[in-house]
This record gives structure tokens, sequence and C-alpha cells, in this order.
């Protein structure tokens, strides 16, 4: 484990310092989950915290990467430094996977204020990968004041990039449903943003009238005094942009800017940041899960394990006493 | 997790609008568990050499037929070796005549990968000679 804190100390006082290769070497360890990672992110998640998280999400071919290209260009136009991680999923069946969403950003290359990364998701469910908020930390660590987090195509609920990100915005492109799909539960529930893309084509205007009379019109919950304790639902913006044209971007950014500056104002008078500690939530909750998946792989407790499992798939336990008694040998086996 | 995946860039290195064959690597090589990352077309060696730092690959794969891989390609490994990147595998495939290969070999490119070859090929090289990481 020393050499493995060793290496960690010397990658991350490199990539804050600005090293672009020892920080793409960090996010490899982040995304292999290696000592090195762990021993870097204690150090480094003390120091995060500053950035705007954004999250980009919406259904393939909705033009997500098309969208961050322009957004990066737009916000170069400001000298502010932007940080990409790009998320594509892994196949299923071999682990193989094309990392696609590079292809449309590939014009910032001489410049080392932008810092694009793709990740695959391996066999992550949501959207993301299971270390794209320990990527994302790694980067606001390194000095990204903006980073914009792009998720797989997704369809109706993976709804992980919520709990990951600042802001939300989903995507949308036009005619992709009518007023009934706007009022589902799922994905545009959690949107801060609801951006329709390809704002050139045919139907643009309709669909973004359509998702504004039935997600922005709704009359607000807090307005029944017995419901104020209840989750209120979102009331968020729609905006047309064309990521291909760079039209509507600027109006985007001013959007995202607006949001932050909500969620700060928000903290600043006392008031929960209920992105942040949803982010907390999910990150202690996924660092929990590999502890104790880490507990009973332990020599003195791998025998246990393997019996208990054993039971379970032949029925002679259920899965909710299998838990138990797996929980209670993690306590009587004690700290490591 | 000693079990990782190997990380492939493929690009297109110059003007040849020629992608079927990188596009078919790409698949062929995600078939095989690789994670790639296409860059696409029209890709100068500074992207090329941005990309690779960036995405940390252990590969670089670079498909070519214009002609001007006796340009492109040294130049993209002087870039890589810039950014101290000396532990990345350098292919080549495409159209590339056997004359050139000694020169290319030269320049730091691994091993050029002519028509005819299968993907099996293609992984178990890159399986076989990958830099070994912590």
């Amino acid at each position: 484990m020393a050499a493995a804190e060793v290496r960690a100390a010397e990658l991350s006082a490199a990539a804050v310092a600005g090293d672009r290769r020892a920080l793409a070497r960090l996010l490899t360890a982040v995304e292999n989950r290696t000592p090195v990672a762990e021993a870097a992110l204690r150090t480094l998640y003390p120091q995060a915290g500053r950035a705007h998280l954004v999250g980009i999400t919406g259904p393939p071919g909705s033009g997500k990467s098309t969208l961050v290209a322009a957004l990066i260009a737009e916000v170069r136009k400001a000298d502010r430094p932007v940080a990409v991680v790009a998320v594509d999923p892994s196949s299923p069946i071999t682990g193989g996977a094309i990392l696609g969403d590079r292809v449309r950003m590939q014009a910032y290359a001489g410049d080392r204020d932008v810092f694009i990364r793709s990740m695959a998701a391996r066999g992550h469910a949501g959207g993301l990968a299971s270390t794209t908020g320990a990527a994302c930390a790694v980067l606001d660590a390194a000095g990204f004041d903006l980073i914009l987090i792009e998720t797989v195509g997704t369809g109706q609920s993976e709804v992980e990039v919520a709990s990951s990100a600042d802001t939300t915005v989903v995507l949308e492109a036009p005619e992709m449903g009518d007023e009934i799909q706007a009022i589902k539960a799922g994905l545009l529930e959690v949107a801060d943003l609801v951006v329709v893309n390809k704002g050139d084509r045919p139907g643009a205007q309709r669909t973004a009238a359509q998702l504004r009379a039935m997600l922005v019109a709704l009359p607000a919950v807090g307005a029944n005094p017995d419901a104020a304790d209840r989750p209120r639902p979102k009331r968020p913006e729609v905006l047309i942009t064309t990521a291909a044209t760079g039209a509507g971007v600027p109006e985007l950014l001013v959007a995202l800017d607006r949001h932050r500056a909500a969620g700060h104002a928000a903290a600043a008078s006392g008031g929960a940041n209920g992105a942040r500690l949803a982010r907390a939530d999910a990150q202690v909750r996924a660092v929990l899960a590999e502890r104790v998946a880490d507990r009973l792989r332990d020599p003195a407790l791998a025998g246990e394990a393997a019996a208990t499992l054993r039971a379970v798939a032949d029925h002679e336990l259920d899965p909710f006493a299998a838990a138990d008694r797996l929980l209670a040998a993690i306590g009587r086996e004690g700290h490591r | 997790m000693t079990d990782r995946p190997i990380k492939v860039l493929i690009a297109k290195p110059g003007l040849d609008g020629h992608d079927r064959g990188a596009k078919v690597l790409a698949r062929g090589l995600r078939d095989e568990g690789f994670e790639v990352v296409y860059t696409g077309l029209r890709q100068t060696p500074e992207m090329i050499a941005t990309a690779a730092l960036q995405e940390d690959v252990d590969v670089v794969g670079l498909s070519i037929l214009s002609g001007a891989h006796m340009t492109l390609l040294p130049r993209i490994c002087e870039l890589l070796r810039a950014e101290e990147l000396h532990d990345v595998l350098v292919t080549a495939g495409g159209i590339i005549p056997d004359d050139d290969v000694p020169a290319l070999t030269e320049a730091g490119v691994s091993a050029v990968f002519g028509p005819g070859t299968t993907i099996g090929e293609v992984a178990a090289f890159l399986r076989a000679n990958v830099r070994q990481r912590d």
C-alpha cells in the first residue's frame, strides 16, 4: 500500500499543478479502481467541490456530443477552462466498447484548457460508469471550473446523472413524442433544463411548446399547504438549440450559469444543496457497497460467504436472512 | 483489478475519406473486448497526440490510405514522444507499401497491418505487445 500512496501523491501533485499526462493517468487509476486511485481521491476530495458539474443526457442521436462540442466553443470564448467526461456503453457480451463521443469534439487539440475523457460504462446501469463521480472529483481538484458529464444515450428512466451533477440538462429531439411522453415519470422529471436540439428541423418549435405546456405550466405543489413537505417536481426552463450551427448555445450557457448561481444563493442562505447531498449519498453508498463486497472476499469470511450463497441458491435460506448473517459476520470480524 | 480492458485509439490522419476499414477494425476490437476510442476522419497529428494523452490509451491505431504515411506517421510518433507517451504502442493499417515499413518501424511504428490482416491477428498482436501498467 505504501508504494500506491507514494505514486498517488506524485500523480495528484502533478495533476493539480497542471500536468495533463498525470491527470490522464490518475483518471485511468480511478476507472480501474486501483489502490492508487483510492489514495489519490483521499487527498484530492477536499480540494474538489468548486466546479460546476453539468450533466447532459438524452436519447441516442439527440445530439449530446455535438451540443457538448458547441458548449466547449462557447465556454472557451470566455476563456474558462472546461473538462468533459463522456460515457458510452460497454458490451454486455465481451466487455468491449466503442467510445465515439470524441468524434464531435476534436477541434480543441491545441487548447490545454480543454480536457476530454471518454469512459466506458463497464456494466454499470443508469447512464454513467460507477467511477464517473470520482473522475469528476479528480478533474475538479485539477482546477476545471466547469465539467460537462455526457451520459450514454438514455431511455426514460436513467436518472443517475441527476445525483452526479449540479445541473441536469435533458436533451430532446423534435417530434420524438407527444404531450403524453412529456408527462411520463422519469428522466424529464430530473431536468433542470430541457433542451430541444436540432432546432432547425420541422417540429422543433411545436415540441418545445408541448414540453413547456406540460413541464412548466403545472401549478406549484407548494400552493397546497398539505403538500408542503412533499418533494416538489422541478419546473425546468425549455430551450431550443441547433448544436451543429451553435444557434441557441449562448443562451444555454447563460441558463447554466444562472442555475449555478441559484444553487450558490440557496446554499448561502442556509438551504440544503439537494444536488450535493444526493451526490454525497450516492458516493458514500457506492463505497459502502464496495467495502462490504471487499470484506466478504476476505479469507476470514470468504468461506462463510460462499456457504451462505449456496444455502440461498438451494432455497434453504432466504436472501434477507443471508444478508443479516453476513452483516453480523462482518461485525464479528471487526475492523481489519 | 488487473483484468482491465486494453484501451485503443483508432484514428485516421490526413485527408483520405476511406474510413470503412477503421470502423470495421473498431467494431472488431470491441468484440474482442477492447475499449476503442474512435476519433474518425481527417485528424491532424496534434489531434491524435492530444487524444492519446487525455484518454491515456495503451495503443494508437492509425489507418491511412492516402499515401501520406511517410509524412504523417513519423510526425505522430514524434508528438507522442514529445508528450512522454513512450510506452504507447503505435500501429498502422491501410495501404502502405512493404518498402516503406522499415522506415516506419525506425520512426516508432510497431506494426503495419496490410490488407488481408484479420481482426484476430491484430487483437493477438496488441495483447502480446501492450505495455504493462500499474
